[in-house]
């Protein structure tokens, strides 16, 4: 902890763990989209399945993936907003299994594109994605993260981080199939990626898929007072 | 960290108490001392923007089993307190309404115990007029005082019991009081410790889970008990047990308390029989649509 931890951060209540932390779960599906998904499904386990109304969890999870910052007071009116958005959504209660009580599993539909995300919120803001399109993984969202799924062949690995220009802070591997020669690599770095980079990892013939998600730890701007 | 060690620092160094905290947090978590401060300058401006902004007002909570409590002791006026702790009263209860109806609130130290040092921030503002630039050593010393619990025990209730969340914020807002009064390193330290004591053993058990019933109220209680040990330590009564052991303590206690008394809805007065009513009620409040 440090003084900042303690005496801070400025956010939309009324729980650090239900409706901060389902805020930046959200706004995790958002970058990761690179836009606001046109329909959205929730999934919401234990803790979370079980209180989020009154604690603003639907609200929170809303206003995320519509990309709001953690101090934005239109947060509170995010159902009426995603709605005029003509965003469609729906919030369900399942049991995800062996996971954290506040974890949310979200399909976030962009066209015919979807993409699963599970996430946990684990305490005074924090969270976690554990699993992305079916393979898990364990991100804070506090690092700008490359999502690549790539041709799972020598080599791979040693083209893309070539073309990385930010300092690499994790890195981790998966193979998703075995068949197809495909995997899974997900690296966090310490700042953010230059466009030369993206568009070069990109470009890549070893790349099938790219995706980049900024930090979440700097967005606090609140759109009623002060932005919009 | 240790309190004792912040306390050290100051004598050795000859700086200001406030001051050595920041240079302590350097050394720990290697921030510069100046983002700090600014980081934390903007924190006490929200606090005292909302409090101005919510003061007073009744609110549309999300349960509904809070919302008019601070309009209520406003609209009353002071009966027994000064002026000084009605006003903290009412700011108190006003930002934990507002965080109550997703308002915009500071989680110092955390949202559901986000009402005890508005409280005393706005009181000072207020009714003593102080200025901003007077106000931010103190806010410096408050954050400095829940960084030491944080790092010898736990802000969460989920983990410590209410006497993590509400019981810390009251000892930060304690300490910062008497640092903002001119007491000394050893005043603040009894200030704090004389609430922490006070508030131990306090439990987690918000009905249904929700951070309103009894978050909201023990929030304007635990700045009344902040302001009386900070006017103890003040008038010389020193607390017999220093705070960096009162936190061990509380520590120590939190550990042993079962996992109903923390946050599971499950004990205390979320246990209760109106409390199960209530919670009833909501639930069909929440089913309309
Ligand atoms: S009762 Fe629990 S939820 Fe409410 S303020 Fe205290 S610690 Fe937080």
């Amino acid at each position: 902890m440090s003084l900042v931890n303690v005496g801070g951060p400025v956010m939309i209540g009324p729980s650090s763990s239900h409706t901060l932390g389902a805020l930046r779960i959200g706004r995790f599906g958002n970058y990761f989209l690179g836009k606001t998904p046109d329909k959205a499904e929730f999934f919401l386990h234990q803790s979370f399945g079980q209180t989020y109304m009154g604690h603003g969890t639907d609200r929170a999870l809303l206003a995320g993936v519509m990309g709001f910052g953690d101090a934005d007071r239109a947060v509170k009116d995010a159902l009426g907003i995603a709605l005029s958005r003509g965003l469609v959504y729906s919030f369900h209660q399942e049991d995800l299994g062996e996971v954290h009580p506040n974890t949310v599993k979200m399909l976030l539909y962009d066209g015919a594109d979807s993409q699963e995300i599970w996430a946990s919120s684990i305490g005074a803001g924090m969270i976690r994605i554990i699993k992305i399109n079916g393979v898990e993984c364990d991100l804070s969202g506090a690092y700008p993260t490359l999502i690549l799924v790539n041709k799972d062949i020598p080599g791979a690995l040693n083209m893309i981080l070539e073309k990385i220009d930010a300092n690499v802070a994790n890195l981790y591997l998966r193979r998703i199939n075995k068949l197809l020669a495909k995997a899974l690599t997900i690296v966090e770095l310490d700042s953010d990626l230059s466009l030369r980079s993206l568009l070069e990892i990109k470009s890549l013939p070893v790349i099938l898929e790219a995706y980049y998600v900024k930090s979440l730890s700097d967005v606090a701007q609140d759109r009623v007072g002060g932005l919009l | 960290m240790t309190f004792n060690a912040i306390k050290r620092l100051a004598v050795d160094s000859g700086l200001p108490l406030h001051e050595a905290a920041l240079v302590a947090d350097m050394t720990e978590s290697g921030n510069n001392p100046e983002e700090t401060r600014a980081q934390l300058s903007e924190f006490l401006r929200v606090i005292l923007e909302e409090s101005e902004k919510q003061y007073g007002k009744a609110q549309d909570t999300l349960t509904g089993l809070t919302g008019t409590n601070a309009k209520k002791a406003h609209d009353r006026g002071v009966l027994y307190h000064s002026r000084f702790t009605h006003v903290a009263i009412v700011a108190s209860l006003s930002i934990c309404e507002s965080n109550a109806s997703m308002g915009r609130v500071v989680a110092c130290p955390t949202a559901g115990a986000s009402g005890v040092i508005p409280g005393i921030f706005y009181a000072l503002s207020k009714e003593n007029a102080f200025p901003f630039a007077h106000l931010l050593p103190g806010f410096i010393l408050a954050s400095a005082i829940g960084n030491v619990i944080a790092a010898k025990a736990t802000l969460s209730g989920a983990a410590g019991g209410c006497q993590a969340e509400i019981g810390s914020a009251a000892a930060m807002g304690a300490g910062a009081l008497a640092y903002l009064s001119g007491g000394d390193a050893e005043t603040v330290d009894s200030a704090a410790a004389l609430v922490l004591k006070s508030l131990l053993g306090l439990v987690c058990d918000p009905v249904g889970g929700f951070v309103e019933a009894p978050c909201v109220k023990r929030n304007a209680i635990a700045v009344t008990a902040a302001i009386s040990a900070a006017e103890l330590a003040l008038s010389g009564v020193t607390s017999v047990i220093p705070f960096d052991e009162t936190v061990d303590a509380m520590r120590r206690v939190g550990q042993t308390l079962p996992m109903e008394l923390r946050e599971t809805g499950l004990g205390g007065l979320a246990a209760t029989r109106t409390a199960k009513q209530l919670v009833d009620r909501i639930q069909t409040r929440f089913q309309k649509p």
